[in-house]
Order: C-alpha cells, then structure tokens, then sequence
C-alpha cells in the first residue's frame, strides 16, 4: 500500500483537476448562453430567408450556376468543427461522420475533398492530405462575415467546375444534452419545395420583381449559401459549449469519486499506522514490566 | 390617421426594427422607392444606402446594407446583412472609413486586381451611407 503523504499528494491534485473542470464547466454554461443567444437571433432571418427563397424558386425558372446540376465527379465536404477540444466526443463523432461520407463517395469512384472550419477537424483531415482549405480560428469570434468568405470559396469552386456537388457536416444543436452530427445538402442549390412552397407558389406569380427575379435569384443565391454556412457555425458554436459543459460535469463528478476512494484508502492507511503504533507501545510496556 | 403598413428589418444578428409605419423609403438596387400602405405585393433587392421611414409624422432613418425586401399583405420585411439606427452610428469612425476608402480608391492603379476595388467600393458605399444617416439624426 502507497504511504499516507502519496495518498494525500493525490487527492490534493485530484481536487485541483476537478477545480479546474468546474470552472471549465461553468465558463462554458455561460459562453453557451450567448452562442445560444446568438442562434436564437439568427433564427427569423433564417425563417424569412427561407420563406423568401422559397416563393422565388417556386416563380424562377432560369438557369443559374449555382444550380447546375452536373455529372458528379468530385464531392466536396464542408466540415464544420470546434477550435478547442476537451468537449467529449463531439468533434470525433462530426469527423467519424465525415470519414463514413467520403468513404462512400470514394467507393463510388468519385473524388473526395474538404474544406474545414474549426481546428480539431482540419487537424485530422490534414493528415490524409485532402484539405483543399482549412479555416482555423475563427469558431470563437466568428461574424457574418466569415460565413461570406467560406461561402464564396466555395462557390468559385463549384463554379469552376473542381466540385460538382457540396455537402455540409456540422453538429446540430437540438438541446442541451442532444448535438446530433448531421449532414447537409448545399450545392447545387435545391429549388426550396414543400407544403409551405407550394401554397405561395399560387401568389407567387402576382409578385413584382425588381429586378426580374432571375437576377433578384442571381443575388439571392449566394446569400442562401451564407445562411447556411454561418447556420451551421452558430450550431457548432453552441454545441461546442453544450458538449463541454457535459464532458466537464462528468470529469468533475469523476474527481470526486477519485476523492472519495482515496480518501477510503487514506483512512484506512492511517488507521493502520496508528494500529501499528499502539501495538509497539504496548508491547514495548509489557516488555518493560517484565 | 392614414393606413400604416408593417415595416420589419431582420438581420442576422436579431429582429432590428417592428414597428408599424406610414411610408417606407428604401434603397433598391434599380434605384430609391417608396412604400406606402396596401401595396401590392414586391420583391426588390437592396443596396448599401439609407432606409427611412415616417412614423405618426416623425421621420427616422437607418442605414442598411445589401440584402432584399420584400412586400406583401401588408407587410414589409427587409432581411439585409446588417441595420444600425442613426444614434448608434459613430459619425466620426464612418467620416475616417470614408477618407481611407477615398484614398484607396484614388491610389488604385488599372493593373491593380478588381476584388480590391470592388472592396474599397463598397467600403465606401458603406461610409458615406452611414454618415448620410448620422447627419440627419444631428440635424
């Protein structure tokens, strides 16, 4: 058996992580208030992005780049990650995910390649060598912006023809406890259909356009991209604090086990020593009196 | 009192503006246009510049920048990429970007690449739209 001063040593250090995971816990349920914040603002423009887009395509009938849908050779996979790690299994399970996608597009015999957001999956995928950009450090304070700039890279791509068809794997945030790693479909653009499409398609046509809605289409396009790319970033962000505050809270109570069985051992250790302690006093008085 | 139309501005950072008002004018691609109630149903894009609107007589103006509107039942959304309400612009700031813009654009040569034009074009569209938007709140 270890001896008493190793027993303690541990436990102090076991405390010390377990400060440090609650604070980690506790520094992420606050910046997970403001991503959630910052999701829940983006969400009625979203809404009427959608609503909008959809009463277009439904009108639009043109041809537009962003929708030309081609013979697929290359696919390229947009992976959205999480900067920072220390988050469970959050981020391997986007990347498992990614890995399963390109293996099956690999099967079929067509060209793989990708585009990460965020360090952990860019860290991974470098290794293949299949990373055409990567995107590293912008998860924590991301804008508009950055959404634009990804969004038009991979729009110039598509148009040139290096890939024919685009898909999108971040971590959906439906609750707290819940990010569920999901795929995307984002080019070429599917004309929005559905119920709430086809009742506006019968006003649709009384609508005027300025300018025609092709071109309003032309404009409209890339900004659906940005929505969803920077859709998926505010889901990533958000999860990205869920699933570290979990994994933290788990640490956490797992120090205090640790505490609690080293402590069963320091007890016993000492109770023992003094055991041992008596037994030499008292033997050391019988000798005596002897 | 007049008819009012529902005027709503969203971006992605939040609802900016719901409110009800008399007349909208708003800053579309193929040029300025007004909006007044019961218009007929409209779908414009929107360029960078000024959208005010009258409100009980009261005139208020905010600066937008790209994005579409679009109008029906009564109602008028713009969803642009962002909104700032004259009081929260920092004339100042807008009055600097718009300097550096200026000499940017001045300095740029033919050979030099057109996404950087296009940039300091657009910075600059940005700035004089602001300030336009700031003067009017000091006025």
């Amino acid at each position: 058996m270890a001896s008493l001063k190793e027993i303690s040593t541990k436990i102090a250090g076991v405390k010390k992580t377990s400060q440090i995971t609650k604070a980690m816990n506790m520094v992420s349920a606050s910046k997970l208030r403001g991503a959630q914040l910052k999701m829940e603002n983006f969400h009625p423009y979203a809404e009427k992005f959608n609503a909008t887009m959809a009463n277009l395509s439904s009108g639009a009938t043109g041809e537009y780049p962003l929708m030309e849908v081609r013979d697929v050779k290359t696919v390229e996979i947009l992976v959205v990650t999480s900067d920072r790690g220390l988050c469970g299994s959050f981020n391997s399970n986007i990347i498992r995910m990614a890995e399963k996608l390109a293996a099956k597009y690999e099967a079929e015999g067509k060209k793989v390649s990708f585009v990460c957001v965020g360090k952990k999956g860019s860290n991974y995928f470098r290794k293949r060598g299949l990373v055409r950009t990567a995107y590293r450090d912008i998860m924590g304070t991301f804008q508009m912006f950055n959404a634009r700039q990804i969004a038009q890279d991979i729009a110039a791509n598509f148009e040139a023809g290096e890939a024919d068809e685009v898909k999108v794997i971040y971590g959906h945030f439906r609750s707290v406890a819940r990010q569920i790693p999901t795929t995307i479909h984002l080019l070429p653009v599917k004309p929005i259909e559905g119920a709430e499409g086809a009742a506006a398609a019968g006003q649709s046509s009384d609508y005027i356009y300025e300018p025609s809605s092709d071109q309003i289409m032309e404009v409209l396009l890339p900004l659906y991209m940005n929505v969803m790319v920077f859709n998926s970033m505010l889901h990533i962000g958000a999860s990205e604090h869920a699933a570290r505050m979990t994994a933290m809270d788990n640490a956490t109570n797992a120090c205090n086990d640790i505490v609690k069985d080293l402590t069963m051992i320091f007890n016993k250790a000492r109770q023992a020593a003094i055991t041992g302690d008596l037994m030499d006093i008292v033997g050391g008085a019988e000798a005596l009196k002897g | 009192m007049a008819e009012t139309i529902e005027l709503e501005v969203v971006t992605p950072s939040g609802p900016v503006v719901s409110e009800d008002v008399d007349i909208v004018t708003a800053p579309g691609s193929g040029g300025v246009f007004g909006v007044l109630a019961n218009h007929a149903p409209f779908l414009s894009t929107i360029k960078v510049g000024e959208l005010s609107y009258k409100k009980q007589g009261k005139e208020y103006s905010l600066m937008v920048s790209g994005g579409f509107c679009e109008v029906s039942s009564n109602k008028i959304t713009f969803i642009v990429e962002s909104c700032e309400k004259g009081s929260d612009i920092d004339i100042d700031r807008a009055l600097l970007a718009k300097e550096r813009a200026e000499k940017r654009l001045a300095q740029m040569t033919g050979k030099q690449e057109k996404i950087n034009e296009a940039r300091a074009q657009a910075a600059l569209q940005r700035a004089l739209a602001r300030v336009r938007v700031a003067e009017k709140r000091g006025r």
